[in-house]
């Protein structure tokens, strides 16, 4: 059982805070950290595996800090979102190399496993630099798996991968879960997260936005309020039968665009609700289209109700 | 010191062009030793000239900034160092490692051809040639292990050692006598001053304050590029 800790931890560059004030506890099994581009993921992968010290609060592996500690790596595996590797290297030499420096007993027989497990063996005589992005990839977790690593960490290991490599690698993930490995990766896909994450960590804008299994989340980010604009034949009938109905908080009638502005608190009952009002009163709708639907104004949402 | 990470090194430094470039200033050098051989005849001051110029004073830096640099920097720029230091590793061997494959190729690249040129223009008279190759044996340690360390702390190692090995050492130090006791290149002349017959190399710093200088900016810029190689730090993508 091995945990990574993060304990009150803050990290900023100069007057930048890319990391505000965290708390969370990754156990074993699979977590996704979940969150718009630039919202701290990868910097918070970095703190957990040793390459960036923490401003203020401490990051610690089963109770001993990770920066500057080189024994943390005999128990981690990075898979680092960057794709430099020893381009001029065989599969096999990259995969080895790491096997030796990690001074496993037989370093050769440790490749041989990693590289079956991602299943890259018909590649292995071929130059790292002839690779296509997802069998770089799988070199990579080949290298990170050499030492069978209790902790696998992953920064957006998903990322360029075509569907079927994808699951693939989530396949090979939920089994590492399963057996009791400590695995985190990144993502700013909730639904990538979603299919493989029990546990999910949200982060937005540095700071930490949700805790909890994948049904929790999923229903936090339905259950806040919506905002929806709306043409219709007639506008304010439309808005006076839609007020009385539980599942709308408010509504503007915005004469110069003639348009309704919307806010729903109840996402599904208002789904259902806008048609069957419409239809029971006679009213053409022209246009019903979400507002601030994006990723990001979700997450903020997320922060901001905490 | 670790196998694995003097491989890695090895095959960076070498497989790529640099690799053609190292081979390439010693490959110069021995042919126009010839040349001015044939020319100049068998001429002390020539071979001193060509020696001290062109081969301490411009091939054995620049070879050592290629190795140097060329050990760690690119791996640092472009991340894959990420697989040497996320290992079970103190990263003072990793320092050793590159350090020794980078004074391997200073050798290789540098002292040995400075023999073999100091053979082709004067023979072994007047431990010539052997004070010159000294040198540049020793000078070759002293610039890989401090371009290792600037290739460690900067983005841009090569001007700045550009910028010591070529302006400093040379056209500073020919107008600032001063800034000659700062001076690998120096420091160097001075250990070759004592192995070649007197008067036949010269150096502006004396034996008593070139060794401790040259121990210091030895061992020093290797301690320091492990120091900073514990503390280095990923920048996000983000």
């Amino acid at each position: 059982m091995t945990t990574i800790s993060i304990d009150r931890v803050s990290r900023w560059f100069g007057n930048v805070v890319a990391v505000n004030d965290v708390s969370m506890t990754i156990e074993p099994g699979v977590t996704g950290l979940l969150g718009p581009n630039g919202a701290g993921k990868s910097t918070l992968i970095h703190m957990m595996s040793g390459f960036l010290p923490p401003s203020s609060g401490s990051v610690t592996l089963d109770g001993t800090p990770i920066w500057k500690n080189q024994q943390a790596y005999k128990q981690i595996g990075l898979v680092p979102e960057r794709e430099a590797m020893y381009d001029f290297l065989t599969g096999w030499d990259f995969v080895l190399a790491n096997a030796e420096l990690h001074g496993l007993p037989d370093p050769g027989a440790a490749a041989k496993r990693a590289l079956a497990t991602v299943e890259m063996e018909y590649a292995q005589e071929r130059q790292v630099s002839t690779y296509s992005k997802g069998m770089k990839q799988r070199v990579k977790m080949a290298s990170a798996l050499v030492h069978e690593p209790a902790v696998l960490l992953l920064d957006e290991p998903f990322n360029g991968m075509d569907p079927r490599q994808r699951m693939q690698l989530m396949e090979l993930l939920r089994r590492f879960g399963a057996e009791g490995r400590t695995v985190l990766f990144s993502s700013h896909i909730l639904e990538e997260v979603e299919q493989l994450a029990r546990h999910i960590e949200v982060i937005v804008a540095g700071r930490h936005a949700a805790s909890g299994d994948y049904r929790k989340i999923r229903r936090l980010m339905t259950d806040r309020p919506h905002r929806y604009t709306v043409r219709s034949s007639d506008d304010r009938a439309l808005a006076a039968a839609l007020i009385a109905d539980a599942s709308t908080a408010g509504i503007e009638l915005d004469l110069k665009e003639q348009q309704l502005q919307i806010q729903a608190v109840d996402f599904y009952r208002f789904t259902e609700l806008v048609p069957r009002v419409a239809k029971e009163a006679g009213i053409r709708l022209l246009t019903v289209s979400p507002a601030d639907e994006s990723l990001e104004s979700v997450f903020s949402y997320l922060v901001a109700a905490k | 010191m670790n196998v694995t990470v003097a491989r890695l090194t090895a095959r960076g430094l070498l497989g790529r062009r640099r690799g053609l470039l190292l081979l390439a200033l010693p490959v110069l050098l021995l042919a126009l030793s010839v040349l001015v051989r044939a020319i100049a005849g068998q001429d002390e001051s020539t071979a001193s000239n060509v020696l001290g110029g062109l081969a301490l004073g411009t091939m054995v830096p620049l070879v050592g900034l290629v190795a140097g640099t060329g050990a760690i920097g690119p791996e640092i720029d472009d991340g894959s160092i990420i697989y040497l230091l996320s290992k079970p590793q103190p990263r003072w061997k990793i320092i050793i490692s590159k350090l020794v494959v980078a004074v391997g190729c200073s050798v290789v690249f540098a002292a040995l051809p400075t023999y073999f040129a100091g053979l082709i223009l004067f023979g072994t008279y007047e431990n010539l040639t052997l004070g010159y190759t000294i040198a540049a044996l020793i000078a070759g340690v002293a610039y890989s292990a401090l371009f290792l360390l600037l290739g460690v702390v900067s983005r841009h190692a090569v001007v700045w050692g550009l910028m010591y090995a070529l302006l400093w050492e040379t056209v500073v130090g020919q107008y600032v006598p001063g800034a000659q006791t700062l001076s690998v290149h120096q420091w160097a002349l001075s250990i070759g001053e004592k192995i070649a017959s007197p008067g036949v190399i010269s150096s502006s710093v004396h034996l008593p304050t070139a060794v401790p200088l040259l121990l210091v900016a030895t061992l020093g810029g290797a301690w320091l590029a492990a120091s900073r190689l514990t503390r280095l730090t990923l920048a996000g993508e983000e």
